[in-house]
């Protein structure tokens, strides 16, 4: 007998052959990041293109083919995918897929397979999947990314920050109405552009543009009226997809309020700090653990980077840094723990709200394990250690309505305005 | 003037305050959601009564005011915003307030600053779950309040979800259990969901007040807060109209009520929400689906006379009741459909009765009964057999279509569907933990719109634009109902819509079938959902298939039952055996009686409440239990259980503290989760290092009970929850050091890429820090840890106790502690997996099938697994686990990435399983358990590739364990007919 279940299907690989002609789609998490991060991969002859559809097509056909209790973000992006492979814009025999897989404890190391097995039962047993992941987890010939490379794509998630960072905080206040968007897209191009010809990943280019960013966006004219402080804060994929969030943003310019999202770079750094404290909690290979080492290393280097450059800039709140996140843990939750959200969300909560952002939601996949723990279980510790927190946790998931999600945060705002007024008077008087 | 409208899910308030602040003026009325016809009335009315021309100051609230106060540019204030206005101003020194509403919960900390806590998606304990209990049980909200006044006992009822209550509620009816008794136990089930649910780990202290409708209405549900909270709220004058009061303190702007109005008025309805195909494209298309669907029939011969052999079918369902009677070619001679009134004895006699009067000639050679009241109405009428139901519902579809691929059964509460493979039952899906989306939620529906079920249904038949309402759980569909009808969707588009959603539940929730093609082209519906049309006409679109659906569609199982006990009666040669006597006599009918009693079972740990019923003639039928103590008076035989083989073991893991020697302190061990496994391994450490060790004991409803308050997430797993009661029972012992330490990692086991714990094992001793307030001088060790890396751990549990404990060790006490833990653990292993293979070698000898239990190594807690285990081995199997065998398999590729220890254990022992013949396996699986959506699949599809069935058992706090007695018995079923699949076909 084999030692082998005949259930297992053998996976399609992505090979060297393929990368000339197939096109690799991407679902869309950040969209600044990612628009800046499509030419960064263009230029080494990738075809890549970025998935956007949303609607309750999309919703049914994830549905239909993943485990209905499996996370939403996990049936969002399958349904995104098997949506596209019917909407005939591209050659079902000529695509590829892509999509980040943790490593970690957390459901997400399975989404690649739960997709596989979406495609196989769609009838795209064909289809190569290609996993993103910081772990060697995957064989795939036909990706080979240059230090060069990747070294760029890091500069574009700097940039990406950067512009999400500042714009966010203008955009509200801005006096021209659209001048915002309107800066913030013409930076896009000229750093796609620069990405396209090989520029902008050295480390003078990224202090040079940072600092540049923060002074355009400085200048646009601003009338700074008080506004209530909102943080969206959460699961990694649904605090930045717009059809995973049902258009949150959006939702909260309606409300009349400033939003601040945290940087994908800082949750980068918290997870890499994850995997050193493993190893120090644990014990692990000397080996591995130097090289951990030199990857921090090199994280707080663009952290910092990105941080200061911000920081010149005293108009921007700037984001704090990772290893001082840590220590607004201490107390309240173990940093060994960074399974899913860990404890890197009850810090940033603390840490927002002494910034100003008191006001807080929290987005989560209904039914998400790490966030029972990082979310809901240290909601009420992180409350009294700062009363002033005015929190909401908002889940999602296929059958969840905008309706009520927005109902409660109606709710939070209500309060927040309250504040906001009490604030105003108080400083009035 | 200050105007306040609360436009609440089931109500419409308005309040007016004169300018010196007085309520001039008050309604409350329902809407049945016609949202925007009550806001147009109500607004008139205030106009009319006021004669306002002028701007008012006004102010909009409630969860279904939003829409209509943007359109008719009217201010909104938050509902739950606007309650605390009101309170601030009329009851300042409140501390919390509890708000039931009609379709929402909610708790407001008002002490300090202020919290408010919304019922999230997962909801239920609200007024529209007390309206359907109460319907469930045919009396009124109000007549339910008056039951409660008399309770005596109350049963355990799932708090979290309607749907998980009701199917609680319902065998407890059918057991005969004092209506009075569960109108308490329903409120305090409320009570249960309110504080796990809203408080969320915050006490509720101080003033308390009540709000909303429930809380004003139902005495007895204040009471039972009172009780709970151990305290004595208060609900206000007004309490109704808090809401609309808070707006109408709130509103500061003027606005013209006659312009909005005439918005209202005019406004038309701009449709946002998504819809779907029609039904129907014509009246055509309809005549020819009804013509179609008029051919599967069967002879009804009701009105003649007959002599001669006859044969009764009963199924006893859980809302409704069913007899047939049919002639030997399987003619019906007398049928019978209607409610069971919470008393289907009572009915079925009343059917007795009425057929030995109609055929006086004919005379019953045999009888059968299925459905949850099988046993019950088998012991009152003797009746001749009892028949799973999936049986009779697969022998009634042959009927129809000899060679049916799949059955779906769609009823009232429950939703049964299986595929039948080389003739036998295979996959068997049943909504017992999730998402009814059944008859009766269309029923419910109906109802809350105002109209009869048929009426209702029959609208839908011709909505042109179908709204999409997705497909989840009741409660979630009702806010997505609310939602369309904000937007204006038509009743007839609505209608639809429900159909459709109820479909897409089956088949993507409960079956989950990714394409027609899986269920093969013959296929049998049934149930009485599937009479409706609409249901029918959805399944038929959305499957892409023409389904067989009998005019009997909901009356299959008694019919099935029928024809089952024929089937047998021949197969024995026209007779039965010798000691059944015979179904009642019509003699013995005019003299029938029964008494019902309910006690609870003290034989062990499950404490189960049993209703016992006595019949004349001195037949009884105990309900309710677990196993078969109670019925045959002596211990069920476990010694092929290893289950319960390795709670004795676990039990002796644990020190007498009175015996402990002076001047040490007693280190206290939580026996839930993952302690399950590690126990063995602590005990023996700490007992190295001179400590007295202490578990907190087994789990039971009462230590559950006492941890509720401090449970944040209220949709975690159940062995989570269960996690905090232990915590607070290791507190009232007055242990020192209470040890639950975080381990993201388990030993590696290496069948898969790594050694991971769940998130929730691994993170929850955070949890129960960050929310346990009474520690007081008790030292709580959550420190992480890592015994998998051997090397390192005896210096990092070193550290840690040095500085958790303040007592260091010389590294060798260390060193000798922890081989003595890593020995203890082994042996612990050892004696389970000697245990198994004894079991194995016994079963195989005794020519008895082994069921592989398999599950987390928690599942073989007891309030966990409710005694699931000691279920199946009372219907004659051997119980493994699935630690007992996954070491014997070697590493092996699965499609998602193994790297749980706990579920690589799974999955090689569905490999073995697949791989033997002789073992099935059985999968528990805890409600809300994230890994086991991928691990479900990843089982079956093992299990299947090489024939084997894979049966799925869902637990949650409370488990409906006839629901689980239907797997079980299917299972057997197809193993007796021997069209299982073995190993290496």
């Amino acid at each position: 007998m084999s030692n082998q279940s005949p259930h297992f299907i053998k996976k399609i690989m992505f090979t060297r052959k393929m990368k000339k002609d197939y096109t690799i789609l991407s679902p869309m998490m950040c969209p600044i990041h990612f628009r800046l991060l499509r030419p960064v991969f263009q230029r080494v002859g990738y075809k890549v293109d970025i998935m956007e559809n949303e609607g309750p097509d999309v919703i049914q056909k994830g549905l239909k083919y993943v485990h209905n209790d499996i996370c939403y973000p996990c049936s969002l992006i399958t349904g995104q995918m098997l949506a596209t492979m019917e909407s005939g814009k591209y050659d079902p025999n000529k695509v590829a897929m892509i999509i980040t897989q943790s490593g970690g404890g957390c459901r997400d190391s399975n989404y690649i397979n739960l997709m596989r097995k979406a495609f196989e039962r769609a009838g795209y047993p064909n289809v190569p999947f290609i996993s993103a992941n910081t772990w060697n987890m995957e064989y795939a010939p036909g990706i080979f990314l240059s230090p060069l490379t990747l070294l760029s794509a890091a500069a574009a998630l700097v940039y990406g920050d950067a512009l999400t960072l500042v714009s966010n905080q203008v955009r509200p206040y801005e006096v021209k109405k659209g001048a915002t968007d309107e800066l913030l897209n013409e930076w896009i191009e000229i750093l796609g552009r620069g990405f396209s010809r090989g520029k902008g990943y050295t480390v003078s280019a990224m202090k040079k543009t940072v600092s540049e960013i923060c002074r355009t966006f400085s200048e646009i004219k601003v009338k700074k009226v008080p506004k209530v402080k909102v943080a969206v804060i959460g699961e990694l994929y649904l605090k930045y997809s717009v059809p995973g969030n049902n258009h949150l943003e959006e939702f909260l310019t309606e409300q009349d309020c400033e939003y601040f999202i945290p940087t994908v770079l800082g949750f980068g750094a918290y997870k890499t700090n994850g995997a050193l404290e493993d190893l120090r909690t644990y014990g692990g290979h000397p080996i591995k653990r130097l090289i951990m080492e030199v990857v921090m290393k090199y994280y707080f280097f663009i952290e910092d980077l990105l941080i200061s450059g911000i920081e010149k800039w005293p108009m921007f709140t700037a984001p704090e840094r990772v290893n001082d996140l840590k220590k607004r843990a201490e107390g309240i939750i173990d940093t060994t723990n960074s399974m899913g959200e860990g404890w890197y969300l009850a810090a940033e909560m603390l840490e927002l709200a002494d910034h100003g952002y008191e006001n807080i939601i929290c987005v989560q996949p209904f039914g998400c394990l790490p966030c029972h723990v990082a979310v809901k279980g240290m909601q009420n510790k992180v409350r009294r250690v700062n009363p002033k927190i005015n929190s909401v946790d908002i889940e999602y998931d296929p059958g969840a309505t905008k309706v009520n999600q927005e109902n409660r945060i109606k709710l939070m705002l209500a309060v927040a305005r309250e504040n906001l007024h009490k604030d105003t008077e108080n400083k009035g008087e | 003037m200050k105007i306040g409208i609360d436009i609440g899910s089931t109500t419409i308030k308005s309040v007016v305050f004169d300018d010196s602040g007085n309520l001039i003026h008050k309604s409350y009325e329902r809407h049945f959601t016609l949202i925007t016809e009550k806001t147009k009335e109500v607004l008139k009315g205030l106009i009319d009564k006021f004669e306002i021309k002028e701007p008012v100051i006004c102010a909009i609230s409630g969860s279904a005011g939003m829409g209509l106060a943007e359109k008719a540019g009217l201010p909104f204030v938050q509902e739950v915003y606007a309650t605390k206005v009101a309170i601030s101003k009329r009851l300042p020194d409140t501390d919390v307030v509890i708000e039931l509403g009609g379709e929402d919960a909610k708790i407001l900390f008002l002490n300090g600053n202020l919290e408010v806590r919304m019922n999230g998606t997962c909801a239920g304990g609200t007024g529209a779950f007390a309206d359907q209990m109460a319907s469930l049980m045919q009396v009124s909200a109000d007549e339910m309040n008056e039951l409660a006044k008399s309770a005596e006992k109350i049963y355990p009822i799932a708090s979290r979800c309607g749907v998980f209550a009701k199917t609680d509620i319902q065998p407890l009816l059918n057991q005969g259990a004092r209506k009075e008794d569960i109108s308490a136990s329903i409120y305090t089930a409320i009570v249960n969901q309110t504080i796990t649910g809203l408080a969320q780990g915050h006490p509720i202290e101080g003033k308390i007040v009540y709000l909303g409708g429930p809380l004003t209405f139902m005495s007895e549900l204040r009471l039972a807060f009172d009780k709970a909270l151990k305290c004595e709220g208060t609900c206000p004058e007004d309490s109704l109209l808090f809401v609309a009061m808070g707006a109408a303190y709130y509103a500061s702007d003027a606005v013209d009520l006659n312009a909005a109005l005439d918005i209202i008025t005019k406004s038309k309805d701009s449709i946002r929400i998504s819809s779907l195909e029609p039904l129907f494209k014509d009246q055509k298309e309809y005549d020819e689906f009804v013509e179609r669907h008029a051919q599967d029939r069967v002879e009804r011969i009701e009105g003649q006379p007959y002599e001669g052999e006859a044969f009764l079918g009963i199924d006893s369902g859980s809302t409704t009741l069913k007899v047939i009677l049919t002639n030997d070619k399987g003619e019906i001679l007398y049928s019978r459909y209607e409610s069971n009134q919470g008393k289907p004895i009572d009915v079925v006699v009343e059917s007795l009765k009425e057929m030995y009067e109609r055929y006086p000639k004919a005379h019953i050679a045999s009888s059968a009964v299925t459905g949850y009241g099988e046993d019950m109405i088998k012991a009152a009428l003797n009746i001749e057999y009892g028949v799973v139901e999936t049986v009779a519902h697969f022998t009634a579809a042959k009927f129809f279509l000899p060679d049916v691929e799949f059955i779906i059964d769609i009823g009232g509460q429950d939703m049964k569907c299986f595929k039948i493979r080389n003739g036998a039952i295979d996959n068997i899906f049943l909504n017992e933990a999730c998402s009814s989306g059944c008859g009766s939620f269309l029923q419910t529906f109906a109802s809350s719109m105002g109209y009869e079920i048929e009426e209702f249904a029959n609208l839908g038949l011709f909505g042109d634009n179908p709204v999409d309402l997705g497909s989840r759980c009741t409660v979630f569909m009702n806010s997505s109902v609310k939602q369309a009808q904000k937007e204006g969707v038509t009743v007839e588009n609505i209608s639809a819509g429900l159909s459709i959603s109820v479909i897409k539940n089956a088949l993507y929730k409960v079956i989950r079938v990714h394409s027609a093609d899986e269920l093969g082209k013959k296929i049998v519906v049934q149930g009485g959902t599937f009479l409706n049309n609409a249901v029918l006409r959805a399944f038929e679109k959305e499957m892409g298939v023409n389904v067989i659906r009998p005019d009997i569609a909901g009356m299959m199982g008694a019919y099935g039952a029928a024809l089952y006990a024929k089937e047998l009666y021949r197969r024995k040669g026209n007779a039965h055996d010798p000691e059944y006597e015979g179904v009642i006599s019509s003699e013995e009918l005019k003299t029938f009686s029964y008494d019902v009693k309910s006690v609870t079972c003290n034989g062990c740990n499950n404490h189960c409440q049993l209703t016992v019923n006595t019949f004349s003639g001195g037949r009884r039928f105990i309900g309710g239990n677990r196993c078969e103590k109670p019925v045959t008076k002596k211990a069920q035989d476990d010694s092929l259980n290893i289950y319960e083989y390795k709670l004795s073991l676990l039990k002796e893991y644990s020190d007498d503290v009175t015996e402990k020697p002076e001047g040490t302190k007693v280190i206290g061990i939580p026996l839930a989760m993952n302690m399950y496994e590690m126990l063995p391994f602590w005990y023996a450490f700490f007992k190295q290092l001179g400590y007295t060790v202490k578990t907190s004991g087994f789990s039971n409803r009462a230590m559950y009970i006492k941890g509720q308050g401090t449970i944040p997430s209220d949709t975690v797993c159940f062995p989570a929850k269960m996690m905090h009661g232990h915590i607070q029972t290791l507190i009232e012992m007055g242990v020192d050091v209470i040890f639950y330490p975080g381990m993201t990692y388990h030993f590696d086991e290496h069948k898969g890429r790594k050694n991971y714990n769940c998130a929730v094992i691994s993170g929850y001793p955070e949890v129960i820090k960050a929310n346990t307030v009474n520690f007081g001088d008790i030292i709580y060790i959550n420190d992480y840890v890592g015994p998998h890396v051997k090397s390192k751990f005896p210096e990092k549990i070193n550290e840690i106790l040095t500085k958790r404990l303040g007592t260091s060790f010389t590294s060798s006490e260390i060193k000798k502690a922890c081989k003595a833990a890593y020995s203890e653990y082994s042996s612990y292993v050892s004696k389970v997996r000697a245990k198994g293979d004894e079991i194995i070698k016994r079963a195989k000898e005794e020519n008895k099938k082994i069921i592989l239990l398999a599950g987390r190594p928690y599942h073989a807690d007891p309030e966990v697994n409710h005694g699931i285990h000691k279920l199946i081995a009372g219907l004659g199997f051997a119980v493994i686990s699935e630690d007992c065998v996954s070491y014997k398999v070697a590493k092996f590729n699965t499609n998602i990435i193994a790297q749980w220890t706990f579920h690589q254990r799974l999955f090689s022992a569905a490999k073995y399983v697949a791989e033997n013949a002789d073992f099935y396996m059985v999968h528990l699986v805890s409600f809300g358990c994230g890994l086991d959506a991928l691990t479900t699949d990843e089982v079956r599809e093992i299990l299947e590739c090489r024939g084997k069935l894979y049966t799925q058992i869902k637990i949650d706090e409370v488990t409906n364990l006839g629901a689980v007695k239907i797997r079980l018995r299917s299972l057997m079923a197809a193993i007796e007919s021997g069209k299982e699949g073995t190993a290496n076909e």
